[in-house]
């Protein structure tokens, strides 16, 4: 790639030419806030926060989506722009409802940081407000569209990566809004309940049902771990209180699956503090489990497989690996399958 | 209708043709387009009957044509060779006309246009002044010819330029050549034409469009459609010009589904087209192929945005998108697209069959040529005229347009529909062109031109356009979405009394940021009808807040209607209409309003013959 | 909804725009003028064979004024509150509407006789203020005039089947 060289807030620096204005201040330091944008997204410039004065344009540009070129002078904090971007803010947060002391999204809102930044209590302007029933008609995900900034990135994420197409903007001008056909329930959708809308919603109009009133952002323990579902490995991140799983959220940065997840991943996490949940190996001695020791567990399958082997030969006995494990630890079972036990009945339960 | 193999062959049938069309020849052309609202269907039969009972069905022709352009005068008719202009006439007239015009030679009198400053009749329709002031380049063949007779088309020239370029021109050549004409966009931003087929040109695609922007949305804009109605071939023409100049093999129609004539002519013209080889594959022999599709708009003005249009033919919702990338590098389907309305392609013969340097020749330093505009409002000749740039608005107004009905004053002109400003009668000598409307605040825009009279009320138009344009605000930016949102607010708080002088400070602190940082020429455009009232009509502004009072009498809110017992003469006429029952009173003997039932319907104020219901 | 839709009346439609791309806004419109409204069976039937998800359809459908929900009434009323209509008085004419009919713009009466609607400009404003009735254009009303059209097309009682 070609690199080419431009300016911004009067310092030169050398990009390669694909990269957005956005891009090029972040490689020179330069931070430019954003709220709609989301790197591995189709820009849709919606926001307008990230706005920047480029010598000789007719307006005021995104940064997020405008492509760099050569000899161009960037400007990202001059009196024009910063009025310009207080002046959205105070636009957005005239039909956004406050309520930050009780919103789940307190202490991780995009908005409510920039707000902070801005040093903007809420908006001069004032006019009608959204005031749209909370949906609480499925069990993982909260949808409260009057804190909805109309950022697309939900829209964008389903669309581009999850590739379930199952919302969309609805209506147009101030009644425009994210809606599934019909404004119904999500579960009468093509959703799929992956939550990746949940994870890259910059502020509390969707949020985990499993996390209502669990607790605020900073008291969560962050426990970074694999997932255990299946044997691609995601990395999830366990937001823990008092000991307690109360949401999954993931690292857009981390892992073999930049923060995006499945529906197990991040909603499936309940079985961890089952009642009903094996904590022990248990032995069935005339119809009913008994609590035993690993040590005498493990022996009483490893005599049983030998006695099979014996009476019936090794091709009576089949290996049945799990999806759950890690390549390698599949490896390691039909090794033994084959060295161990002397058997080529090996199989997976991906395979059937 | 033959397919033409060959350039030589169209130039040929253009020649027959034209020679064929007798000059001296009897023809009557009405209009059927415009027209048809005030009964012209029923006049043509009657047209029709009549000749056919006097024996003329060989002698005379009866055209039927697109727009003439008086629309306030309709029903039109026209009677060839002699030129006689006939208007607002019925079924009822046409014996009369048969007799008198067709077969005598004379004018009918009676039915003839009375010039408004000497009172005399006009017979002759180019010495109309409505006719007379314009300089009809574009509107040439509309009211002339049949517009769903491709052969009227060709007989007039048509086809001549295409041929022109296929035969003697290379793309660069024709691009250079609309570069020289100093053709600037009709849409509405007014970017130059030449350039943009070059960057449509240059740009790498193994498959590039041309789109015409036939979705004429701004409201009090009719030209585009009256040109489509009445010279569609033209529109047709100017594609495959640009089609040929920029490399494209693919276009595209979209129209306002609304214009239901306007589909079914230009459908006509290309199946027309397509039948005589002057469009589809190896056009008259060439190697060029152009292929054209009609896409119907489904009621969006956002999508006369050119990104919004490509995301409506591609079958999304019409939302614009940030540019650049521009449509000229990635655009319909990603690939390099050229995107000109109607009015701009309609330019586009007559600049090649002239040469560019003609059409440079007219109009301003940086706007050539001629523009429509379409008069309506409070104005005494609704309708199009097309005239030179640079022409003042008071010509427009009043030489043209025969100035404001009833006595009543002139108070502003709002150009460039919703996305414009107003031109108070401080600046009626403005000469109108792209710069100059810029400059006074408003735009060219597509080249509506509504007249407003002492009785409109200049924060209530500003609300209404605010009204119109938040309605049809994408949703997508936030400026646009929420920021003429709250512009709007402001305003109904204004017009409903409830405003304060604090609120004009947040309009103007909100509208120049909406304008700075919305995404799309929408949003972009929107505050321009707040900011120029602001500026041309503050003190109404300020009569609405500080006195409670709308000057023009058209902010309900702020106004009574009274019946003045001296003018009353106790008819009845508004007790009957009144669907409140508000207003009591014995017949001859003054009426009475009780105001605590009256809703303000005007009603009353509209049906009173004496003008004894007054706004308080 | 008590009806059952037939829809097999779409297969030419489909037929017709068979690998067309943006296909989409004329199949709607198509499809609009053969049942005079969009039901959701048949959106759902569009999004299956033309592929595109249904959000996207509703999505197109809430965005273009054109289409509609619900069923229409046998007359679909516009007025124009365009800007020569406005001028010359469009919002009496269209309150009136509403006080008559007792529906607001986008409703239908309980008869489902009317629909009301309001257009941005019907591009004839010289007839300003215009109202049209189905295809007939209604010219220079005043609040009065434009309830007693009506009364012409409140006494038809079928609209013929399209």
């Amino acid at each position: 790639m070609n690199e080419i060289k431009l300016s911004i807030d009067n310092r030169e620096i050398t990009v390669p030419q694909n990269f957005t204005v956005l891009q090029a201040a972040e490689r020179a330091g330069v931070k430019i806030p954003t709220l709609c944008h989301l790197q591995e997204l189709t820009p849709c410039s919606g926001c307008r926060i990230c706005l920047v004065e480029v010598e000789g344009a007719r307006s005021l540009v995104t940064a997020c989506s405008y492509p760099v070129a050569a000899g161009i002078k960037v400007k990202t904090h001059t009196e024009r722009v910063l009025k310009a971007r207080r002046l959205v803010m105070e636009l957005i947060l005239s039909d956004h409802p406050l309520d930050c002391m009780t919103c789940e999204k307190t202490g991780s809102c995009k908005l409510q940081d920039l707000a902070y930044e801005m040093g903007l209590t809420g908006s001069r302007i004032k006019g009608e407000q959204h005031h749209y029933p909370l949906d609480l008609s499925n069990p993982f995900i909260v949808r409260d569209y009057n804190k909805c900034i109309l950022c697309e990135r939900c829209i964008r994420i389903c669309d581009e990566i999850q590739g379930s197409m199952a919302i969309d903007y609805a209506h147009r001008g101030f009644n425009t809004k994210v809606s599934v056909p019909y404004h119904r329930s999500l579960t009468e959708s093509d959703c799929v309940f992956c939550g990746q809308c949940v994870s890259v919603c910059p502020v509390g109009a969707l949020t985990e049902r499993s996390r209502m009133g669990k607790g605020r952002e900073w008291e969560f323990q962050k426990v970074k771990t694999i997932c255990s579902y299946c044997g691609v490995g995601c990395t999830l991140v366990l937001n823990m209180k008092d000991g307690e799983i109360v949401r999954v959220t993931s690292d857009r940065e981390a892992g073999i699956n930049h923060g995006n997840m499945c529906v197990k991943g991040r909603f499936g996490f309940d079985y961890v503090h089952s009642p009903d949940r094996l904590t022990e190996p248990l032995i069935k001695e005339n119809g009913n489990f008994r609590k035993a020791s690993w040590d005498e567990a493990l022996d009483r399958v490893a005599s049983g497989l030998k006695k099979v082997k014996e009476k019936h030969g090794p091709d009576a006995i089949g290996v049945l690996v799990s999806a759950k494990c890690t390549n390698e630890e599949n490896y390691l079972l039909q090794k033994m399958a084959r060295a161990a036990l002397g058997t080529n009945n090996v199989d997976h339960c991906a395979r059937l | 209708m033959e397919r033409l193999f060959s350039i030589e062959e169209v130039q040929r049938l253009q020649k027959t043709l034209s020679e064929a069309r007798n000059p001296q020849r009897l023809r009557v052309r009405i209009c059927m387009t415009g027209c048809r609202a005030y009964g012209a269907v029923e006049i043509r039969d009657a047209f029709k009957a009549m000749i056919d009972e006097k024996g003329l069905t060989t002698k005379v022709d009866l055209l039927e044509t697109g727009c003439h352009g008086f629309c306030a005068r309709a029903p039109v008719v026209a009677i060839d060779p002699h030129g006689f202009f006939y208007q607002q006439i019925s079924p009822r007239d046409v014996p009369q006309i048969v007799q008198t015009s067709l077969i005598e030679g004379k004018p009918v009198e009676k039915l003839l246009y009375t010039h408004p400053q000497t009172g005399e009749p006009v017979a002759l329709e180019k010495d109309v002044p409505f006719y007379r002031e314009q300089m009809k380049i574009v509107l040439r063949n509309c009211g002339q010819i049949d517009p769903t007779r491709i052969e009227d088309y060709i007989a007039r020239d048509g086809y001549l330029p295409l041929a022109k370029v296929l035969s003697s021109m290379s793309p660069e050549e024709v691009i250079g050549e609309v570069v020289r004409s100093g053709l600037r966009g009709r849409g509405g931003a007014g970017f130059p034409t030449g350039n943009k087929w070059k960057f449509a040109r240059n740009a790498q695609g193994d498959v590039k469009y041309i789109i015409c922007n036939a979705d004429e949305g701004d409201p009090g804009a009719f030209m585009d459609r009256a040109v489509l109605e009445g010279d569609p071939h033209t529109v047709l023409e100017g594609m495959l010009i640009a089609a040929y100049a920029i490399g494209a093999p693919k276009g595209y129609v979209y129209v306002r589904a609304e214009y239901p004539i306007a589909v079914t002519h230009i459908k006509k013209a290309v199946a027309d087209a397509k039948a005589m080889g002057l469009l589809g594959q190896k056009i008259l022999g060439t190697h060029f192929n152009f292929e054209v599709k009609i896409k119907e708009g489904a009621g969006a003005f956002v999508c006369g945005e050119e990104t919004a249009l490509i995301a409506s033919i591609e079958g999304r919702r019409g939302m614009p998108r940030t540019r650049p990338p521009f449509p000229a590098i990635a655009g319909l389907w990603g690939k390099p697209t050229n995107i000109n309305n109607v009015e701009t392609f309609a330019n586009i013969p007559p600049i090649i069959h002239k040469g560019g340097s003609w059409y440079a020749s007219l109009g301003t330093e940086k706007s050539k040529g001629t523009k429509i505009f379409a008069l309506a409002g409070k104005i005494n000749n609704t309708g199009l005229v097309e005239v030179p740039m640079g022409i003042t608005l008071e010509r427009i107004i009043f030489d043209i347009g025969g100035g404001i009905p009833g006595g009543k004053k002139f108070k502003a002109a709002q150009t460039g529909g919703p996305s414009g400003g107003c031109i108070p009668s401080s600046l009626l000598n403005l000469p109108i062109d792209y710069d100059s409307l810029t400059a006074a605040g408003a735009i060219m825009g597509s080249g509506g031109l509504i007249i407003t009279d002492e009785n409109t009320c200049m924060v209530d138009m500003a609300k209404f356009f605010l009204t119109f344009t938040q309605s049809e605000s994408c949703g997508r930016c936030v400026p646009c979405r929420l920021g003429t949102k709250r512009m709007l607010e402001i305003l109904q708080r204004i017009t409903e009394g409830t405003g304060e002088l604090s609120d004009l400070e947040t309009l103007k602190e909100l509208a120049p940021m909406i304008k700075d940082t919305s995404l799309c020429g929408l949003g972009q455009t929107t505050p321009n009808p707040v900011l120029t009232t602001l500026n041309y009509f503050l003190d109404e502004y300020k009569a609405h807040i500080e006195e409670k009072r709308c000057p023009a009498g058209v902010c309900k809110a702020l106004i009574r209607y009274q019946i003045d017992p001296e003018t009353c003469t106790g008819c009845g006429v508004c007790r009957k209409a009144c669907p409140q029952k508000a207003i009591s009173g014995k017949a001859k003997e003054p009426h009475t309003l009780d105001q605590a039932l009256c809703i303000k319907c005007a009603i009353c104020y509209n049906e009173c013959k004496f003008d004894a219901i007054k706004i308080i | 909804m008590a009806e059952i839709l037939d829809l097999s009346r779409l297969d030419n439609l489909f037929e017709e725009h068979q690998g067309e791309d943006g296909a989409l806004i004329p199949v709607l419109q198509e499809a609009q003028n053969i049942y005079g409204y969009l039901p959701e069976e048949v959106l759902r039937c569009i999004s299956q064979k033309l592929k595109v998800p249904l959000s996207k359809i509703y999505g197109v459908v809430t965005f273009y004024a054109q289409f509609y929900l619900d069923p229409r009434g046998r007359h679909v009323i516009k007025s124009c509150q365009g800007t020569a209509c406005h001028v010359r008085g469009a919002k009496g004419v269209l309150e009136s509407l509403i006080r008559e009919l007792k529906v607001k713009p986008g409703g239908t009466t309980a008869d489902l006789n009317f629909s009301l609607e309001t257009v941005a400009c019907v591009g004839t404003c010289f007839l300003a203020p215009v109202m049209m009735i189905d295809k007939d254009y209604h010219s220079k009303l005043t609040p009065k005039r434009a309830v007693d059209v009506l009364k012409k097309y409140s006494q038809k009682p079928e609209r013929e089947e399209a």
